[in-house]
């Protein structure tokens, strides 16, 4: 399926001497990685090849709370409130579609790809963020970039590449009730490692995953990147086809007749040899909690943090303050923090939701609600499901990255422990000492309830 | 971009492995529109206590890491984010090469699209590397060739383009625009 989408887009072929020239099908941009590829088009006369192919949000430093987004209250970060407005100058100047911080559509750049149905299969999707890989669930080949790069397509539309090699991700049987999508992804990091993707494209496949949801699948191609891979791909099926039915810019009428066409031709043919490949028993797998400062060092909810040695391994548990040997199931949770572009679409909220719902925060837990889009966030409520968190005691909040990197101000405080749906547990990836243990928004909820972590499987959810 | 045709320094090192990009350069530092102006925020929860002042043990506080141009790190330098940030706050720092036994793929692209050099060695002169911090080498992009001071001279893999680009200081936007009758008859193609 890589070779495909790749063949289809190269521009002019690689050398030896010279990488290929790589045609992208659509450029995603926010306000972070984008003002100095601006400057540098501004500096060289040079003018937005593509308008038509290239969409602006903003996600990473804008505020969540209601007042900031809506009521005209300064952004608390100098600094980004001037991020945001360059953006708005910069899409302006260039003519780049933009949705601002008041747009009904706006969300994080990696949920309203796929929400708008912009995201389709064979189609090539650069951002310059490393969550991109997130639209290789439609079958695409989507990969972050840095901000020369942004500039590059900015200006070409096109990247220097360099083929990459394929990695098969194997999954059989099914997840068992309470395992989630983020807990295999989490698994399957902890198995190759977090460098264990580097130079491949991961495509997941076999029967676990094709009994997937859009929005799991969402959640396993964006955490490609936490194994090093260059990008994650699930090849297209029925369940693609028929959440990009209803998308407002996917293809309709004979244009769509003729995009299922093509895109029915996409899945990786029978027989064909990937450079490496790895097997996995959905069916063995239990819910998955990271206890380290790299989605590598992850295990199962029932275990406990393993004994290893290495300076950088002790490193990692002083800074989390965890011992070998302890059971994960009895770490202490301050904070809770649902959303991002892993966990925060209308599924996860709901799944969080049918946990907590008729019960309280523990005494002392914090818990942030950050939809992933606006419109994620209308789902939600039109389902009372804003009412079910605000209920137990969490804030309900406007859609953004929020507290995944902490760029706009929401942050966790120094030593606290920081039970999470995102896909970084580094430290200081929540604020400066944070402690971050990553789960599915399942663990999240079940562990806010108790003010521990806590295995979701014990809050029977029907 | 200035060209990069040799690089001699002594070394400092940072020997964890997977040092990701949030270390290199923590989020919050982002919010600049601007590529100057990072390497005073290199490594920032690492190398200053929570009142700002330097940590006196981390490497690159040290007296001995001073004015060195080339960063010896663990495996899998560079992984998580694709800020480029962390390019231009290595370079801002005054680091000019990284070795490691591996490099995440998007910080290697970033590092060489800025004139930062990634160097791949193997695990052994990655070792001595790590046990003697402060030694003296040099990089030879020409050759391709790293020369530790006991004499040791190891070639390093450096795809042939961005060898190009390094040593004649070429960016490939330049290259990528000089397509553009291709990339017409791409998109006429493909409309």
């Amino acid at each position: 399926m890589f070779e495909k989408v790749w063949d289809d887009h190269v521009v002019v072929p690689e050398t030896t001497d010279t990488p290929a020239v790589l045609f992208i099908d659509l450029h995603l941009t926010h306000e972070v990685t984008t003002p100095q590829a601006y400057t540098e088009l501004r500096s060289r006369g040079l003018k937005l090849r593509r308008p038509d192919l290239t969409l602006a949000t903003m996600d990473h430093s804008t505020p969540t709370r209601t007042e900031q987004v809506f009521g005209g209250a300064p952004i608390a970060v100098d600094s980004a409130a001037k991020q945001v407005k360059q953006l708005e100058i910069n899409a302006r100047e260039f003519g780049v579609e933009l949705f601002n911080l008041q747009d009904s559509r706006r969300g994080i750049v990696h949920i309203i790809g796929p929400e708008l149905g912009l995201t389709q299969p064979g189609k090539t999707i650069v951002c310059g963020d490393s969550h991109t890989s997130t639209h290789g669930a439609f079958g695409a080949l989507a990969f972050g970039i840095g901000t020369t790069e942004v500039g590059h397509v900015l200006a070409t539309q096109c990247l220097l590449q360099r083929r990459a090699k394929t990695f098969a991700i194997n999954v059989t049987n099914e997840l068992p009730r309470g395992v989630t999508a983020k807990d295999l992804i989490l698994a399957i990091i902890g198995k190759i490692g977090v460098s264990g993707g580097t130079g491949y494209v991961l495509e997941f496949r076999g029967a676990a995953i094709e009994r997937l949801s859009m929005d799991e699948r969402m959640t396993i191609c964006n955490m490609s990147i936490e194994a090093g891979a260059r990008a994650g791909m699930i090849a297209p099926d029925a369940t693609t086809f028929e959440y990009l039915r209803a998308t407002p810019r996917a293809p309709k009428g004979d244009a769509w007749d003729a995009a299922l066409a093509r895109w029915a031709k996409l899945p990786t043919d029978a027989g064909a040899r990937f450079d490496r490949s790895i097997d996995i028993d959905a069916a063995t797998l239990v819910p998955m909690v990271t206890y380290g400062t790299h989605p590598g060092m992850v295990a199962p909810i029932n275990g406990s943090v393993p004994p290893f040695g290495d300076a950088v391994f002790e490193k990692a548990l002083k800074y989390m303050g965890l011992k070998a040997g302890e059971p994960i199931a009895n770490v202490p949770v301050n904070n809770v923090f649902l959303g991002s572009c892993t966990n925060g679409r209308l599924s996860d909220l709901r799944n969080a939701a049918r946990v907590l719902r008729g019960h309280k925060l523990a005494q002392g837990v914090k818990m942030l609600v950050v939809p992933g889009s606006q419109s994620v966030k209308r789902a939600a409520e039109a389902e009372g499901l804003d009412q079910v968190f605000r209920d137990a005691g969490a804030e309900w909040r406007e859609s953004g990255c929020s507290m995944c990197l902490g760029m706009n101000g929401d942050l966790v405080p120094a030593g606290h422990y920081s039970i999470s749906t995102s896909n970084r547990n580094f430290e200081g990836r929540q604020g400066v000492g944070a402690r971050t243990l990553l789960a599915s928004p399942e663990t999240a909820a079940a562990s806010a309830i108790r003010g521990r972590v806590t295995d979701p499987r014990e809050f029977p959810t029907n | 971009m200035p060209a990069v045709t040799f690089i001699r320094s002594h070394t400092v090192a940072l020997p964890a492995t997977n040092i990701d990009t949030d270390q290199i350069i923590p989020a919050r530092f982002l919010t600049s529109t601007s590529k100057a102006g990072f390497g005073k925020h290199l490594f920032a929860d690492w190398r200053y206590d929570s009142a700002g002042n330097p940590k006196p043990e981390f490497a690159l506080n040290r007296p001995e890491a001073k004015d060195a141009h080339v960063l010896v790190a663990g495996r899998n330098i560079g992984c998580g984010s694709s800020r480029e940030h962390a390019a231009w706050a290595l370079l801002d720092f005054g680091i000019q090469a990284v070795i490691s036994t591996e490099f995440a793929d998007i910080f290697r692209t970033n590092s060489l699209k800025n004139g930062l050099l990634p160097v791949v060695v193997d695990e052994p002169t990655h070792a001595w590397l790590l046990k003697n911090p402060g030694a003296e080498v040099s990089i030879d992009v020409e050759a391709t060739t790293l020369n530790l001071p006991n004499g040791t001279q190891v070639k390093f893999p450096l795809e042939g383009f961005a060898r190009y680009c390094l040593l004649n200081g070429v960016d490939e936007l330049g290259y990528l625009l000089s397509q553009d009758i291709a990339i017409r008859a791409y998109e006429q193609a493909h409309r």
